[in-house]
């Protein structure tokens, strides 16, 4: 290599020293002086009116320096914030969350009190001595069942759960339908469960706030991916100002969208540290986390498709319910509109989609992004659909798929459901992972499996997925990203990102970029994040946005640092600027070699100011803030084999190709990585994963004992192929990879279970005793 | 409140004497009280494996372990792994193989590869596997922590050193 961290090679990752030894700091690694602690006494019912609390056995408990409920923070602590409200009744105020639940629980979990004291074990034995006075209350549960006139009605005031309704008229898609079966064509339909999910980072939540009375100086320690939002709309719910408040973002044990929210502790543990004059600490536990951390998915959906006899898709009718669980929290109310509605094409050039969304209260956790948010459960869906009506036509999958694929010279491309596609070429994708893992041999092998009686099962995915959001108006705050990038008298440049990374990697990407733009060595490029006191107002990692979004402010702002070097270098070489190149830490001017100033002294002409021509502003200083023009659209192929055991009903996963385009990759380790972890999750969706609630709202899954994630001799050896297609969203030509893993792998893996027992759905989880169940027509 | 016992451990080659609840657990011990905050608590329930350490030569899940069941006893712990300023072995494969995303659980998973590799330094790929199935691991997949543990492996018996003895 160069002596420039060339992009688009495997770099080791910068991270990982600190990771490996130790050293990095969570959370729960910092230590305040005088630091309290803090437990949260939460709901045991689903639904319960609180009729009285007493908590004068705890606060008399030695040790113990505050109880707060309810009362206590009313008319301090705001409420919960939520990005994008809808109308009707989301607007009108149902879903509002309280910090701390006043006259009704809503959901197992649902916080009622805190406890402040001097460490964590007095905090949680003060839990014990509150005594709360419920009146359990019917629950709903089932998301259909509570959207029933007769169901128990969380927010009693709107006379329903459900919260908005989008029933636009059918008439249209009903008569492609019929028109459809008139001509000989087929019509399949289906009910899909997209189970409620856990996202589950192995370190949970966590905050420590510290308060200064004396200027009104909170600092905020959470574990989040939004240092910003975060702090914006804390500093409203405790009525500061912006600049009064300091979010920092310390190393984050994974996030999956769980921590881009906005959740009561951050504000209860600042409320606690204002209140007390002490820092506070508040480390959530692993069955807090599973049952008060929001959770993901949660949809029921209906499925109609229409296709001509010889395989051509001519329509979909769709209808989605989301469930909302209790209460709102950040995206909970959009996820379905926002993000599962649009991608209901797929990768299909299908004319005519219609979709119908209801979105439902149910007295569980509130659901909202978990890795994909909405795009699965979108992808699952068409998928799905695929499968279906080719087992209907008795046709091959990956034949129905390629027939029905926008093809590559339709891009830009604006679907049926209007969502506008950059570029692509699923084809391609497909192809080559037909070609990896052998295709039609391995449908010989399959027949002769079966005529050995062995369940052999293969399950193809084709996606499509959005990212890098995002344009003017996704949200009312906006979805730029920004880089403040400086360059030191040394020729060191310093990196200041607003996206807020949690092992994603991005501190080596992002010096490979500048690296790269700079040619100087990816070593003398410091990446930072996390602080909102040092970075410019971001808006955070999630949505596969940070290196499409936020790296393209990164380059943007070190292409506006080497013009201006270069107009420096200009006058130091006696050159025209338009004459200068930059290579090996040199600037030159083009064609005579010999006239040269290193990268170094440039910069410290820069910084030192006196030896600058007239005209030019001394420092190398500049902010960025990208504002994406479109969303951009990474695809691929996932191919799984598997066989199940006829006796046991156990699925194994026999051979998993993923062929995924996300446009340039940057660092082919990192996103290799990516993608594995991706398929893992979505393997643990289609065969493991589900939190469950029993009929009276109690949570059954409150520990990794009962909510099983995939461990290392469940998942296979993952074979891996890409094909790239660049995009002119941003000027990186970068796509994002974040969640493109997980959304190809859970229908490539229902598929191929259900394929496996020759039916043509199973709900997930495709767990042992459900196929048992089939196998053996139990 | 129980009376404290006074316990003394021998954390990476140091004795501590220190008095603590009985019940505190040993990872809140190494945590809170030696301040060596890179053993982690992932579950506090024994499944997830991010509270790994040896004590007295074995791997343990330090949150089902109490502080005053290692009184007497010797504990590693990913700080107390490789010399001062370097590497173990095991840490560079994890390094060069990308076997860690966000880290959270790589201290246990390394410490449980310790474990693993000294009980059986030629592991097969299934071996790993099986061998890790108490650390989760939410982020890598696993696939990368795989090629880590075989590269520490190749590296460990090529490399003259020996790993750091484990007071065993
Ligand atoms: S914290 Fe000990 S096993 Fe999870
Ligand atoms: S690297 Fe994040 S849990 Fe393993």
């Amino acid at each position: 290599m160069g002596i420039a961290a060339m992009l688009g090679t495997p770099v080791k990752r910068r991270e990982d020293p600190r990771l490996i030894t130790g050293q990095a700091t969570y959370v729960d690694d910092i230590k305040l002086l005088g630091m309290l602690h803090m437990t949260v006494l939460r709901s045991p019912y689903g639904h319960a009116r609180i009729n009285t609390i007493n908590t004068d056995a705890a606060r008399q408990l030695p040790g113990v320096v505050a109880v707060y409920t309810a009362q206590d923070i009313k008319g301090t602590v705001g409420n919960i914030p939520v990005a994008a409200p809808l109308p009707p009744h989301i607007t009108s105020g149902m879903g509002r969350r309280l910090p701390l639940a006043e006259e009704k629980v809503r959901f197992y979990g649902d916080p009622v009190a805190i406890v402040i004291a001097e460490n964590r074990y007095i905090a949680r034995d003060a839990l014990d001595l509150i005594d709360v006075d419920y009146e359990p209350l019917p629950v709903a549960i089932d998301v259909e069942k509570a959207m029933q006139p007769d169901s128990p009605i969380l927010y009693e005031e709107f006379k329903t759960n459900v919260a908005t309704s989008m029933h636009p008229s059918s008439e249209q898609i009903d008569k492609i339908f019929a028109d459809t079966v008139a001509n000989g064509g087929v019509i399949v339909k289906e009910r899909f469960v997209n189970q409620r999910l856990a996202p589950s980072p192995m370190e949970t939540r966590g905050v420590v706030a510290e308060y200064r009375k004396s200027d009104k100086a909170l600092s905020l320690w959470s574990s989040s991916q939004i240092p910003h939002l975060l702090r914006n709309y804390l500093a409203i719910q405790l009525g500061l100002e912006q600049n009064q408040v300091r979010v920092i973002v310390p190393e984050v044990g994974g996030g999956f969208g769980c921590k881009l929210n906005i959740y009561p502790e951050e504000a209860l543990a600042s409320f606690a540290a204002m209140k007390t004059g002490r820092p506070v600490k508040w480390i959530e536990d692993r069955d807090e986390n599973l049952a008060a951390t929001i959770h993901g998915r949660d949809q029921v959906n209906y499925l109609e498709a229409a296709a001509t006899r010889d395989g051509k898709v001519v329509g979909l009718k769709f209808h989605v319910i989301s469930d909302m669980g209790s209460y709102l929290q950040f995206f909970t109310d959009v996820i379905a509109i926002a993000f599962t509605l649009p991608m209901l094409s797929g990768c299909y050039d299908i004319p005519n989609i219609y979709s119908s969304c209801d979105t439902v209260f149910t007295n569980k956790a509130p659901t909202d992004a978990y890795r994909g948010a909405g795009r699965p459960e979108a992808t699952y869906m068409v998928e799905r659909a695929m499968d279906v009506i080719a087992n209907e036509l008795k046709r091959d999958p990956a034949e129905i798929r390629l027939l029905n694929f926008v093809q590559p010279e339709q891009f830009p491309h604006t679907m049926a459901t209007g969502a506008l596609y950059d570029s692509g070429n699923y084809g391609a994708a497909l192809e080559k992972a037909l070609d990896i893992i052998a295709y039609d041999k391995l449908r010989e092998e399959q027949k002769q499996k079966r005529a050995q009686g062995k369940l052999m099962g293969i399950g193809i995915s084709s996606y499509v997925e959005m990212c890098g959001i995002g344009p003017k108006g996704t949200t009312p705050f906006g979805l730029y990203e920004s880089a403040r990038v400086r360059i030191e008298q040394s020729g060191t440049v310093i990196v200041y990102t607003g996206t807020s990374p949690h092992g994603q990697g991005e501190e080596t990407t992002f010096a490979q970029i500048v690296g790269n733009a700079l040619s100087i060595p990816q070593e003398k490029v410091l990446v930072l994040h996390g602080d909102t006191d040092s970075t410019p107002e971001g808006r955070g990692t999630y949505g596969s946005r940070t290196t499409s979004v936020g790296g393209s402010a990164v380059f943007q702002a070190t292409e506006r640092l080497k013009e201006k070097m270069k107009t420096i270098a200009a006058s130091m070489l006696e050159a025209s600027a338009s004459d200068i190149e930059l290579e090996d830490e040199k600037f030159t001017v083009a064609g005579s070699p010999q006239k040269s100033v290193p990268f170094k002294k440039v910069a410290a002409a820069a910084n030192t100011s006196n030896t600058l021509p007239p005209g030019i502003e001394p420092g190398l200083e500049t902010t960025v803030f990208f504002e994406p023009e479109a969303c951009t659209f990474p695809f691929g192929t996932h191919i799984c084999v598997v066989e199940v055991d006829q006796d046991t009903g156990e699925p194994e996963i026999t051979r998993y190709v993923a062929v995924d385009d996300c446009g340039k990759q940057l660092n082919p380790l990192i996103v290799a990585g990516q993608v594995h972890g991706g398929i893992a999750q979505g393997v643990g969706q289609a065969m493991y994963e589900e939190v469950v609630y029993n009929e009276d709202g109690q949570l059954l899954t409150s520990t990794f004992m009962d909510y099983a994630m995939p461990i290392a001799p469940e998942l296979p050896h993952f074979e891996l192929g890409h094909t790239v297609t660049p995009t002119n969203v941003n000027p990186l030509g970068v796509k994002g990879v974040g969640e493109a893993g997980t959304i190809g792998s859970t229908p490539a893996v229902a598929a191929a279970i259900a394929d496996a027992l020759g039916v043509a759905h199973i709900d997930m989880p495709l767990k042992s005793e459900k196929l048992w169940r089939i196998i053996h027509k139990q | 409140m129980t009376t404290k016992r006074s316990i003394t451990v021998t954390v990476n080659g140091q004795q501590h004497q220190t008095e603590v609840e009985p019940r505190m657990l040993l990872v809140h011990y190494l945590r809170e009280v030696l301040d060596l905050t890179g053993t982690h608590i992932g579950c506090n329930t024994s499944q997830c494996g991010a509270c790994v350490v040896m004590l007295n030569g074995e791997a343990i899940k330090s949150c089902t372990v109490l502080a005053v069941q290692a009184d007497g006893g010797e504990v590693l712990t990913i700080e107390g792994l490789a010399p001062e300023g370097g590497l173990h072995p095991i840490q560079e494969g994890f390094w060069e193989k990308h076997g860690l995303q966000c880290g959270f659980c790589t201290p246990g998973m390394i410490m449980a590869s310790y474990q693993l590799l000294k009980n059986n330094p030629h592991p097969t790929e299934t071996e790993i596997r099986r061998g890790l199935e108490g650390n989760i691991c939410r982020c890598t997949g696993y696939q990368n922590i795989v090629k880590a543990v075989q590269d520490a492996s190749e590296r460990m018996s090529t490399s003259a050193e020996t790993p750091v003895p484990a007071g065993d």
